[in-house]
């Protein structure tokens, strides 16, 4: 076997490189890669349902940033004569629900008082303008009348009335700068604003506070010079007689000095409206029972539910990862104290823990009810992260890639969030978009079972304008429809984008509609 | 016997656990200070404090607290709601009417949904079950007050078919079966019936759906059985080992999740209690509310857990 080779001793020049002139590599991939996001969104994209739910997050979102922007009104307005005004949106209006309007049963009194509204407005210096002139006056606030129905003595009516005009007149006590400033403003725009005052000391007068009863009554029945009671075609086709207050001339009288620097004058109050506020009052989904805009209202209660969902949201995805990723890397006895850990933390009910929380410290100040809100989230929220996170690693950390990774040098750090994390990626993702819905859903539990607070000019969320609404369910519908609409509507469309991402960050999914 | 052994575990957990929380709860909750006002009302209820104990120190009041508990079942006194009342006896008389709902709501929903569920599994991908898992999608989403709202104005105000919140046991004639009692609990149930009856047929469409395409159905069927057989006899009896689980969740989920369909109806049970307990700051009777709704959590969980093991033997508890 002597002359067998040396392996040993190979001289030095018989060795020559293979290929020093070129590069030695894998064949690169003809095809495009597809990577995991890549995956997921091609997925994603098929699924209508997610598609739609994603829009229509879209347009709430966009509608809680702009509309606080474009809208007439902010937060703090309010209007206390303004309250629990209809939805109006001009090119809605052929839709009853937009049209400002609302349905009322009117008996022959209160017909006479709303069209008082109209003859009073438009016929300022008393020429005896009958209600057909007056019938399509842009003040007028019957907007129909329906069929007469007879209960016993008493003729009813369907009327339809606009409650932007049904306020009618109204008492105003103002400065005597002011009171120059609106007759400069009525000279100015040709709206006329103050209306002539009402001789409310004799007996003609059915209410001495309100200013809609200008014409002559008994008993609030309108009736003629002689003290006859006008039958409703007569208020048609004549007119009322008035009752307003004259001076020695018989002039009549726009002001009175009340004291020593206020002057009372009668106000017809969607013109004084627009003398205050420089526009006309439009309120697209109405007031509510304080007078506040909802339109803008709920852009700002939106605002602050997504707000605090989102924030919830992304302390959770990042304490619940890294407390997680801790756990099930390391196991032994950091996963059995995180384990009772989360165990206590998430035997307490939810609304306990948000209750005792608001107790000790926003009721004494110590924290703000956001803050807390955060806080109570997050206590409990981070469990369920923390668990998807620990499964994964358990799953994960013994395999071989991992192994390798750890023979190579890689240090802890690197391998949990380099190298294990990114298999649970797609599961937290889901669960922290899912997150935000359940979020938004107990905030508007708590606030409306009144155990956290929202209440107030600075800041509102949508659970607080449930709440707000629930005492007019039966005659303002329209205060709780919109908050409760949207909550659903955010409700649906996040639980079809969730569903989405779940099953697209599922691979185990992938060609399976195809 | 590994299975008891199980059991027993994780009762004995549950207590630790569940005396853990009642430590805090009970501190957190005796550690709150009424706004006392000023004048002779405010002396007088100082010093009712004082004779009630709430001035010893939390520790003391917690030794006193547990001791009856543990001697006397007696979980203290409503000194608020119902003057001088055991909160045992306080409680047990608002549990009725919440128990009662939620028992009503399960017995609407319970073959509704799985009735629902059969049949969107059967016709799998076609219109009908396309147009239910829409339905169900929505009615799972949207929140259970929009539904009582809805009812309230629509059934209860607009057509006036039934009452808005639920009748006083006073006017119902003392019974909670009486036909004016059941006409006002109809809005209420059906308020917290439609999401179950929603989460149920997705349950029930989801599991049928399962066992409808697995392997011994095939076999069923080369057996010889018709369709209709293999699915009665072998796909719908393993469908459903899982939801009596579920439906056990829901009774759950329907009993925490109540308080705000009982605020909206005016229902005087548990849900209430809490809420009247905390505003009025009856220590006792909020301590004890608390509890109620840790237990349920609590036991909620483990109960869950457990019935699997029960109805499938191939889940072996407690292995490894």
């Amino acid at each position: 076997m002597k002359d067998q080779f040396d392996m040993d001793k190979i001289p030095a020049e018989q060795f020559e490189f293979a290929q020093l002139d070129q590069k030695i590599h894998d064949q690169k991939f003809e095809t495009k890669p597809i990577g995991y996001f890549k995956d997921a969104w091609m997925r994603f994209r098929k699924n209508k349902g997610s598609i739609v739910g994603t829009l229509i997050i879209l347009a709430i979102v966009l509608y809680a940033i702009i509309v606080p922007f474009i809208s007439n009104y902010d937060l703090t307005y309010s209007d206390g004569t303004y309250k629990k005004l209809k939805p109006k949106v001009e090119w809605l209006s052929f839709i009853s629900m937009f049209d400002g309007g609302y349905d009322q049963k009117i008996n022959d009194k209160y017909l006479a008082y709303y069209m008082a509204m109209a003859i009073g407005t438009e016929d300022v210096n008393d020429e005896g303008m009958s209600y057909n002139e007056v019938k399509d006056s842009e003040y007028n606030p019957i907007m129909e009348l329906g069929e007469e129905t007879k209960s016993g003595n008493t003729t009813y009516r369907d009327a339809r009335l606009d409650s932007y005009m049904a306020v009618g007149f109204k008492y105003m006590s103002v400065t005597q700068e002011k009171y120059a400033e609106i007759a400069a403003w009525q000279e100015e725009t040709g709206i006329q604003v103050v209306y002539p005052l009402i001789d409310n000391t004799n007996e003609y007068c059915a209410e001495q506070n309100n200013a809609n009863f200008w014409y002559k009554s008994i008993k609030s029945n309108p009736v003629d010079e002689n003290d006859k009671k006008l039958s409703m075609d007569d208020i048609r086709e004549n007119g009322l007689v008035d009752n307003y207050l004259r001076d020695e001339n018989g002039e009549l009288v726009f002001s009175q000095v009340s004291d020593k620097s206020m002057v009372k004058i009668r106000v017809l109050y969607y013109n004084y409206y627009q003398f205050v506020n420089g526009f006309e009052p439009v309120h697209y989904l109405g007031t509510d029972g304080q007078g506040y805009d909802i339109f803008v209202r709920l852009a700002y209660g939106l605002r602050l539910s997504l707000i605090l969902a989102v924030a919830v949201s992304a302390i959770n995805l990042i304490f619940g990862s890294i407390w997680g990723a801790i756990e099930g890397y390391y196991g032994g006895l950091v996963d059995l104290i995180g384990e009772r850990i989360s165990d206590i933390l998430s035997g307490i009910p939810f609304i306990v823990l948000a209750t005792l929380i608001t107790l000790h410290l926003v009721n004494t100040g110590k924290i703000s009810q956001f803050t807390a809100l955060i806080f109570c989230y997050v206590l409990t929220g981070w469990i369920s992260t923390a668990y998807n996170v620990r499964t994964q690693f358990y799953r994960f950390k013994n395999q071989e890639y991992i192994l390798a990774a750890r023979t190579l040098g890689a240090r802890d750090r690197r391998l949990m969030f380099k190298h294990i994390f990114p298999n649970s990626l797609g599961t937290i993702i889901t669960s922290s978009v899912l997150v935000i819905p359940s979020v938004i859903f107990t905030e508007s539990v708590l606030s409306y079972l009144g155990i956290i607070n929202f209440q107030g000019k600075t800041m509102t969320s949508l659970g607080t304008l449930l709440s707000n609404g629930q005492s007019y369910l039966s005659t303002d519908p329209h205060i709780i429809l919109f908050p409760a609409l949207m909550i659903s509507l955010l409700m649906i469309s996040f639980n079809l984008f969730g569903n989405g991402l779940r099953d697209a960050f599922n691979p185990s999914l992938r060609g399976a509609e195809d | 016997m590994q299975t008891l052994k199980y059991i027993i575990k994780r009762l004995a957990l549950m207590m630790v656990v569940f005396l853990i929380i009642m430590t805090i709860c009970f501190t957190l909750i005796r550690l709150l200070e009424p706004e006392v006002s000023p004048g002779v009302a405010g002396q007088l209820e100082l010093q009712l404090r004082e004779a009630r104990g709430y001035n010893e120190p939390i520790l003391v009041q917690y030794g006193i607290y547990l001791k009856n508990i543990f001697t006397e079942w007696d979980w203290g006194t409503s000194w608020e709601i119902d003057y001088g009342q055991s909160v045992g006896s306080v409680i047990s008389s608002r549990l009725l009417p919440t128990v009662l709902l939620n028992i009503f709501s399960l017995i609407v929903s319970i073959p509704i949904g799985i009735g629902l569920g059969i049949f969107a599994a059967l016709k799998k991908n076609k219109w009908q079950d396309n147009f239910i898992s829409t339905v169900v999608m929505i009615f799972i989403s949207v929140p259970s007050y929009v539904y009582a709202f809805l009812l309230q104005y629509w059934l209860g105000f607009k057509l006036g078919l039934f009452p808005i919140v639920l009748s006083s046991l006073y006017d119902a004639g003392n019974s909670w079966f009486s036909s004016t009692m059941l006409n006002s609990m109809v809005l209420p149930v059906m308020a917290l019936s439609f999401g179950t009856i929603a989460s149920l047929t997705r349950f029930t469409r989801a599991e049928l759906t399962e066992s409808l395409t697995s392997e011994y159905m095939l076999l069923a069927r080369t057996k010889g059985l018709t369709k209709g057989q293999a699915t009665l006899r072998h796909a719908l009896k393993n469908a459903m080992v899982p939801i009596l689980p579920a439906i056990i969740s829901l009774f759950i989920n329907i009993m925490s999740g109540a308080m705000i369909i009982e605020q909206i109806f005016a229902v005087n049970g548990i849900g209430q209690l809490y809420l009247k307990s905390i505003g009025l700051l009856d220590y006792d009777v909020f301590m004890a509310t608390s509890m109620f709704y840790t237990i349920i959590s609590l036991g909620g969980t483990i109960i869950v857990d457990l019935s699997y093991g029960f109805l499938d033997p191939r889940i072996r508890m407690g292995a490894k």
